[in-house]
């Protein structure tokens, strides 16, 4: 049965941002990516089993305030270090996608002491030479719906599907936090790589084989840069394997969590 | 009344047969299209056609920056101002404009602009702009930061040009200690400013501030959309409790005079639709990267998509005054028409577009200057008294 979940908003230094609460047991944080988290993917329903799982939308994402101070990837980080402390996050499991990938390593870097696992899936952040990435800003919508999946059935599913006016404002509301955070460089933080060093926490990196925006050659090289960190790669599979291949994502992520330390 | 010559030097040579499964020129379109033995004949023939506009008696000769395109291949405006600044000996030139977000350093483009006002003694028009949608992928300049940048750069020339130096510039996009710009503009306290817009209440609202007054330019519009936005220019001004004078509204429109009306548009049409069919081809997404506009005007812009990506005919365009095309009685009339109707005060012809060769734009440039240029002055001076 799907886990309930509630809809509250937090504000933290004057920002208000939105989060949604669901399921029991110890604490998952999931960071959305570009698309935002206007609705509870099915993997987090399936989480929320047996997590009690936080899904809050970033600043300048969906119904969450846009602050004046949001600039780039930083702010971003140093506002979730005050959101974790204000609602008061221990030992949380932070599963982050794409752009929330990306945000969780940034979190992590400077202050980890409220997590205890990262899983991340597809994350931007790094950039590798000579792996062709592609131009999310540069694509139609349709063609950024196209290129999200390897399996074009989905695709063709969602874009049969007529969002709403109030979709479309968030998805427009989206694209341009999107851009703030990751037009230059484009989705990546020159200076990320570093200090990726600095987690020491148990990480596993996910990415599907097809990613058409950051190919599965990042997963890798990622991995090198993340002491103590592992990495798969599902075949037959985009950039959101949890969405795309949800069974083998859950799979992976219940095996790496069975084995962190309790 | 100003009567300008404006050039957008086009790579007219483009093949446009090998090019048209290209989804754009902007941008992405190969450079390995370009090329340079065609592009150095091409540079003198605009440059010579620049020059002759001074001859023919046009009062200012316009140049405009556009990056990675076959639309115009004027990466920097500078280099052809500078080349014309020697050249030309009376005519205003008229750089519309440096896109400043697009500079990493602002103060860049108050010396290359102050050198330039130097040199001629003073015939620079300084233009400034955010560069198009397009240019935000081929800088890689964040364009949710574009009007912030903007804003900051101009206020930050601004100050270079009329505050002694050095003094400090603490901004939060430019950050220069030791601002102190040689040399200062000719002009005191600097050349004149012109805003060339497709039209936002936000351009218009700053342009028309009273510690401003800026010329704004509509830039390829239909008649009845530049004169709404320079309605909207006198009615912000009257909002700021002043009177707007025709000097401060202008509008750029491609021009064609043949010898009839029909000649005209044979002699003219496939140029012109090369110009707006092809070179101006330009992606939604390309055109309007997020952060660019406000999501207000986004909306606004998508809803209007279709209109916007119609495909209208060069005779069309020409009832829309998105093209002034016929005899010089016809283009004479029109243009004093929309004068009156408009209130304007400067008139910036495009007689060069697309893939108009040499011999026609010669011919064009020259029917404009003893057909029209002389009864469209008069006829503006008449009405406008001496605003104009």
């Amino acid at each position: 049965m799907a886990a309930t979940f509630t809809h509250e908003v937090i504000t933290v230094g004057g920002c208000k941002v939105t989060l949604k609460r669901g399921g029991n047991g110890p604490t998952l944080l999931y960071l959305h990516g570009a698309g935002g988290a206007g609705m509870v993917d099915p993997f987090l329903q399936d989480l929320a089993s047996e997590y009690s799982v936080l899904i809050p939308e970033h600043p300048g994402f969906g119904g969450s305030d846009e602050p004046g101070w949001l600039d780039n990837m930083h702010d971003m980080a140093y506002f979730y270090l005050d959101f974790l402390e204000a609602i008061n996050v221990r030992g949380a499991h932070v599963v982050g996608a794409s752009l929330g990938g990306w945000l969780a390593m940034e979190i992590a870097i400077r202050d980890a002491s409220r997590m205890c696992a990262l899983t991340l899936m597809g994350p931007s952040g790094i950039h590798v030479q000579g792996l062709k990435k592609g131009d999310l800003f540069m694509w139609s919508p349709e063609d950024r719906i196209r290129n999200l999946f390897h399996d074009q059935a989905i695709a063709e599913r969602l874009l049969a599907m007529k969002p709403t006016p109030e979709m479309q404002d968030a998805l427009l509301k989206n694209a341009y936090t999107t851009a703030r955070l990751g037009w230059e460089p484009r989705l990546y933080d020159p200076h990320l790589h570093k200090w990726l060093h600095r987690i020491k926490l148990p990480t596993q990196i996910i990415w599907g084989e097809q990613d058409r925006i950051l190919p599965a050659g990042y997963a890798p090289e990622l991995a090198k840069m993340i002491p103590g960190s592992r990495f798969h790669v599902i075949p037959q599979c985009g950039h959101l394997p949890q969405s795309e291949k949800p069974q083998e994502f859950l799979h992976l992520f219940r095996e790496f969590a069975a084995g962190l330390p309790r | 009344m100003n009567i300008m010559l404006f050039h957008l030097m086009p790579y007219a040579d483009l093949d446009l047969e090998a090019t048209k499964d290209y989804p754009t020129p902007w941008v992405t379109l190969p450079n390995s299209f370009y090329d340079p033995k065609k592009g150095h004949l091409l540079y003198n023939r605009y440059l010579d056609e620049l020059e002759y506009g001074e001859e023919l008696g046009f009062d200012g000769v316009c140049v405009n920056e556009h990056h990675q395109t076959a639309y115009g291949i004027m990466p920097s405006p500078i280099v052809t101002a500078s080349a014309l600044a020697r050249r030309t000996t009376k005519a205003k030139i008229a750089i519309l404009g440096s896109a400043l977000p697009l500079r990493s350093n602002p103060l860049t483009v108050a010396e290359e602009h102050a050198m330039i006002d130097n040199i001629t003694g003073g015939r620079l028009i300084s233009g400034f702009v955010r560069g198009i949608g397009a240019e935000y992928f081929s800088s890689n300049n964040n364009p949710t930061f574009s009007h912030e940048r903007f804003h900051e750069a101009h206020d930050l020339i601004i100050r270079a040009w009329s505050e002694p130096g050095p003094f400090e510039f603490a901004g939060k996009h430019y950050h220069i200690n030791y601002v102190n710009v040689w040399p200062r503009p000719y002009q005191q306290p600097h050349p004149p400013v012109w805003i060339p817009s497709q039209g936002s209440r936000e351009t218009i609202e700053f342009a028309a501030h009273p510690s401003r007054k800026y010329t704004y330019l509509q830039t390829y519009s239909p008649f009845k959309v530049m004169q709404r936005y320079l309605q909207m220019y006198r009615d912000t001004a009257k909002g700021f409790g002043y009177t707007a004078t025709p000097k401060q509204l202008g509008w750029l429109v491609p021009i064609y005079v043949g010898d009839t009306d029909e000649s005209a548009m044979a002699e003219a049409e496939k140029h012109y639709e090369a110009f707006r069919e092809r070179f101006l081809h330009i992606p939604f997404d390309m055109l309007l990267p997020p952060g660019y506009t406000s999501r207000d005007s986004y909306k606004g812009l998508l809803a209007r998509r279709d209109s916007m990506e119609a495909k209208i005919s060069a005779r069309e365009c020409n009832e829309l005054g998105l093209f002034v095309c016929g005899t010089a009685k016809t283009v004479k009339e029109k243009l004093i028409g929309y004068v009156k109707e408009a209130g304007l005060g400067n008139i910036l012809a495009l007689l060069q577009f697309g893939t108009l060769p040499a011999d026609l734009t010669k011919r064009n440039m020259e029917r404009f200057a003893e057909g029209v240029m002389p009864d469209l002055r008069k006829a503006a001076r008449e009405f406008h008294g001496d605003t104009a």
